[in-house]
């Protein structure tokens, strides 16, 4: 079983006319997993035996046939709370620990029946766009092995875009699921802020992240984020209004939707000018398909990449700060005194990435700088913000490119931080404004995928997934299968 | 040089609510080490804080008591700093919107009244417990980690130790009378540090100031303040400048102790808690807090003035504590005459309490007895003297019928003439010379006749009754 030729609901059919049973399934995920994962590294850790059981108990159960997605396997990125499941952030600083809980969205996807099978790598606390900062393990590209996945959830779009599994779970701050769902060829979405509980994601820009899924088609994905979002009584900030279902209405076209182009987006001196191509074909499908095409203006997207790159480390430092080597985690064997503990304990256990962010964001936040950094950095946000709701008055979504280059070379950019940094231009300021954004295949260049971005209103999934199965439907971007080449 | 103390204080007061302040954990006092804990208190990864309503309420009303303005926006910043027992290396806190500001409380200094302004009322976290034990090793006790507290600003408006106890007295009384808390030094669940500095008379700017710390009771405040006056008093007479410093009060030896010179303020960066959304405080909302607040001392003590015409002495007495308060009310509920309860509430019942050191609930004393026994004084059921006897069985034993109390004891006064007129006529008959006397106009004569009726009946007599009847039997011979 290779998951790249089945939807969640083919697979449930499956399931429920006992063609494969959920034992089955699960086993060939593992097979599937010891194939490849030695040439892509996406798990740093696998539970196999529970999810064995787990599968063995959802066929006693019997598959609920009103459930879809009962009895499937899904991944979850490791800084996602697994109780009794080792749950890193890929930091040697909480190399060895083991979560006493469940996070919220895990909770969901075991009500659901979905069985995890592992956690999936990333950037060391989700900070970075290659999951090069993994302290423990490197993932690659399945379309070409010398490549990164993108990030931080490297590792959760390598799982999928590799056929190991049909979903799986990443988190997005700044383009943490869209930029690694745009490298890899999948769908990715960051929820509004808000749509999904944060409750149990390892924090790292607390006003910025959510939780989303990476699938291989769109109706796949709204099927996923039916089941994570939700009002949570533990997260304050999750959204108290309703969910909805998402599928409903996706297959009702895109005729006489209002289509935004925001021209900022769409820099012309790009390096891959394929990207800006692709796009503009897509938007040229979305005319002949009826939708009308707006340009507009988002005046303030300039400010996004300093506005991110401060409220996020400012946040991350002060989140990062409870990694202390006093209750749980990583603590220096080489200590004297309480500071040591503090000093030596996170001078270790911290990589090199992590440390940059809580450099940036203690200096930000320190008094004389304050007002300077991070208060100007909150106005730029709010300007931000209020250029997306001003937009939203005149159309029903944005479409743009989701990155300014396909997948880089391991290795390419790791000792260039800015350029890494200026590389979330496209991404960074959707999570400014909390508004939902989804990233599909809309294309190639060179065998790498090309990600197109469609940006919502707040709690507007509905209409973004409207707009991307119309596109899906039309084009067979989603259908190619990676080729492993490369690598060693 | 004539010089005045300047004084503030900051006051931290521990909220009473059933669970933590950002977690359900219980909020209770004395349990055994980290059993009042979850993740969320242990600082796991993932986790996020909750506000809990209650807590925003009773900080409310803490504010609102002390003439507070509530603020209709409000929200929680980030306070950063590492410490073993803050376990998020974060404490959340009010930084720039606290809920309440603006308010002020009327201290009393020996008849002299005075306001004094607050200058912020805000709601945060307490931090957990470190000790460190006799092997060498330091423990972190989070059950405290959590606890909702208000910190209440004073503005530096108090100029003597004296003021700095009434202020904090006052707090006190009113915290008190709210019920959001226990406000107890003893138990840590008040606290407070003093900011205070000495500027000659008649200068408008400030001194540096120090800070007081470890101030645990209402006394080291006194104290830790007068030494510190002294102290900085003798420095500045000899031409030194006080330094910007943290002190700590030590108790064995009465004086203030250098714990830190103060380097510019220390940098907490505090950010915007991105965690828990702004809280929005609708006039409405503030409305219906205001009106669940329950009367407060000064209204009491208006009432008890106008209504039971006590006099305002009495009813400040009585208004100091919401205990002694609620006491008096009940008793008054209960039927007794408000003169009269108040009589006993401020003699025999507080010299009891000052000289057993123990406060009304530790004794057996209700309101529903004290009253009985005052409506048996007063229907002559007892005499005031016997009356005595049976407080002290209702403060050390108690009773739920305090009539079948007396009846038991035999404590119940004769006040039958049909039972007096035969012991009268003998105690007449026996003493002719004395009647004579009384005739004459000797008034003793009456009071030597009344003793003997009263050794007759073993003191069980009604001495008004037999004052009467003694008159109307010699006025017959």
């Amino acid at each position: 079983m290779n998951f790249l030729a089945h939807t969640l609901e083919e697979l449930h059919e499956k399931l429920v006319n006992k063609e494969l049973t959920a034992v089955e399934l699960m086993e060939s995920v593992y097979a599937n997993i010891e194939e490849t994962d030695e040439r892509v590294g996406a798990f740093l850790t696998l539970n196999k035996e529970e999810a064995l059981a787990a599968a063995r108990e959802a066929d006693e159960q019997g598959i609920d046939p009103d459930n879809v997605l009962s009895g499937l396997p899904v991944g979850i990125k490791d800084n996602i709370s697994t109780k009794g499941i080792r749950t890193t952030a890929a930091s040697k600083i909480l190399e060895e620990f083991v979560p006493v809980y469940d996070a919220t969205v895990v909770e969901k996807l075991k009500q659901a029946g979905m069985i995890s099978v592992g956690k999936l790598n990333l950037d060391e606390f989700a900070m970075g766009g290659s999951t090069e900062n993994s302290a423990l393990k490197v993932t690659r590209n399945p379309w070409d092995l010398s490549k990164v996945p993108g990030g931080s959830s490297g590792g959760s779009a390598a799982a999928v875009a590799a056929g190991q599994i049909p979903v799986s779970l990443g988190s997005d701050t700044g383009g943490s699921i869209r930029q690694p769902a745009s490298f890899t060829g999948l769908v990715g979405m960051k929820p509004t802020y808000g749509r999904v509980s944060r409750y149990g994601l390892i924090a790292f820009g607390s006003s910025l992240d959510q939780i989303g899924p990476f699938t291989r088609t769109v109706k796949d994905n709204a099927l996923v984020l039916n089941v994570i979002s939700g009002t949570d009584d533990r997260d304050g900030t999750s959204y108290r209004g309703d969910t909805p279902d998402f599928t409903e209405g996706i297959e009702e076209g895109v005729k006489g939707l209002r289509i935004g182009v925001p021209k900022e987006y769409f820099h012309e001196d790009a390096k891959e000018t394929a990207i800006v191509e692709s796009v503009r074909a897509a938007l040229e499908l979305y005319k002949e398909m009826g939708a009308e095409i707006v340009e507009v203006s988002l005046p303030h997207s300039k400010y996004g990449i300093p506005a991110y790159y401060i409220i996020a480390s400012s946040e991350a430092s002060s989140n990062l700060q409870r990694f202390d080597g006093i209750r749980y985690g990583y603590r220096s064997e080489n200590i004297g005194s309480l500071e040591d503990i503090y000093v030596k304990s996170r001078s270790e256990g911290f990589g090199l990435e992590v440390k940059r962010r809580i450099m940036l964001g203690t200096f930000s936040l320190s008094s004389g700088f304050y007002d300077a950094h991070f208060k100007k950095a909150a106005q730029a946000r709010t300007l931000i913000r209020q250029d997306f709701e001003k937009t939203f008055e005149d159309v029903d979504v944005l479409v743009a490119p989701t990155t300014t280059s396909t997948a880089f070379e391991i290795g390419g950019k790791i000792d260039d931080p800015l350029a890494m940094y200026m590389a979330d231009v496209l991404t960074v300021p959707v999570n400014l404004a909390g508004v939902p954004s989804l990233s599909i295949p809309c294309g190639f260049s060179e065998d790498m995928p090309i990600g197109m971005q469609i940006i919502g209103k707040h709690f507007d999934e509905q209409t973004i997934y409207r707009t991307a199965y119309a596109y899906e439907k039309a084009t067979d971007h989603h259908e190619k299968k990676p080729s492993f080449k490369g690598g060693e | 040089m004539n010089l005045e103390p300047v004084i503030g204080l900051e006051v931290h007061v521990e909220l009473k609510t059933d669970s933590k302040m950002f977690s359900p954990s219980p909020a209770h006092f004395g349990a055994e080490p980290n059993t009042n804990t979850n993740v969320i208190d242990w600082g796991h990864p993932g986790v996020l804080p909750v506000v809990n309503k209650r807590a925003i309420e009773f900080g409310m009303k803490a504010a609102l008591t002390l003439n507070c303005s509530i603020a209709n926006e409000t929200k929680f910043d980030r306070k950063n700093y590492f410490y073993p027992d803050n376990p998020k290396a974060y404490q959340i806190s009010q930084f720039d919107q606290p809920i309440g500001y603006d308010g002020w409380i009327e201290i009393d200094v020996k008849g002299e009244k005075k306001k004094i302004r607050i200058e912020r009322v805000h709601l945060e976290e307490d931090a957990g417990k470190n000790t460190h034990g006799d092997d060498g090793s330091s423990y972190v006790d989070l059950n405290r980690q959590g606890t909702p507290l208000i910190e209440i600003v004073s503005e530096a408006d108090m100029r003597s130790p004296e003021e700095a106890q009434a202020y904090l007295d006052t707090v006190k009384q009113l915290i008190q009378f709210t019920g959001v808390s226990d406000v107890k030094m003893q138990e840590g669940s008040m606290r407070c540090d003093a900011n205070i500095s000495l500027r000659p008379v008649g200068q408008e700017e400030f001194g540096t100031k120090t800070e007081l710390k470890n101030l645990n009771s209402f006394n080291n405040v006194r104290k830790g303040l007068q030494h510190e006056i002294k102290r900085q008093e003798k420095i500045l007479n000899a031409g030194g400048a006080i330094q910007q410093e943290t002190r700590r009060f030590d108790e064995t030896t009465g004086e203030t102790i250098l714990m830190r010179v103060k380097e510019g303020s220390s940098d907490y960066r505090y950010f915007p808690e991105p965690d828990i959304p702004n809280l929005e405080i609708s006039n409405d909302w503030i409305d219906d807090v205001r009106a669940s607040l329950p009367e407060m001392p000064k209204e009491r003590m208006e009432r008890y003035v106008k209504d039971y015409k006590l006099p305002e002495y009495d009813a400040g007495v009585l208004t100091a504590t919401v205990e002694m308060s609620d006491f008096f009310q009940e008793t008054v509920d209960h039927g007794a005459d408000p003169k009269q309860a108040s009589n006993w509430l401020m003699g025999e019942v507080s010299a009891y309490l000052n000289s057993e050191h123990k406060e009304l609930h530790d004794t057996q004393l209700t309101p529903k007895a004290l009253a009985e026994m005052i409506k048996l004084i007063a229907d002559g059921t007892i005499s005031s003297k016997i009356a005595k006897k049976v407080f002290k069985e209702l403060i050390t034993k108690g009773s739920d019928d305090v009539k079948a109390l007396v009846e038991d004891k035999g404590w119940v006064q004769l006040s039958d003439p049909a039972k007096l007129l035969p012991i009268i006529s003998e105690t007449l008959d026996q003493n002719e010379q004395s009647i004579e006397d009384y005739k004459n106009g000797k008034d003793r004569a009456l009071g030597f006749l009344v003793g003997n009726v009263m050794k007759q009946t073993r003191g069980k007599a009604n001495p008004g009754v037999v004052n009467k009847l003694l008159k109307e039997e010699m006025d017959k011979r």
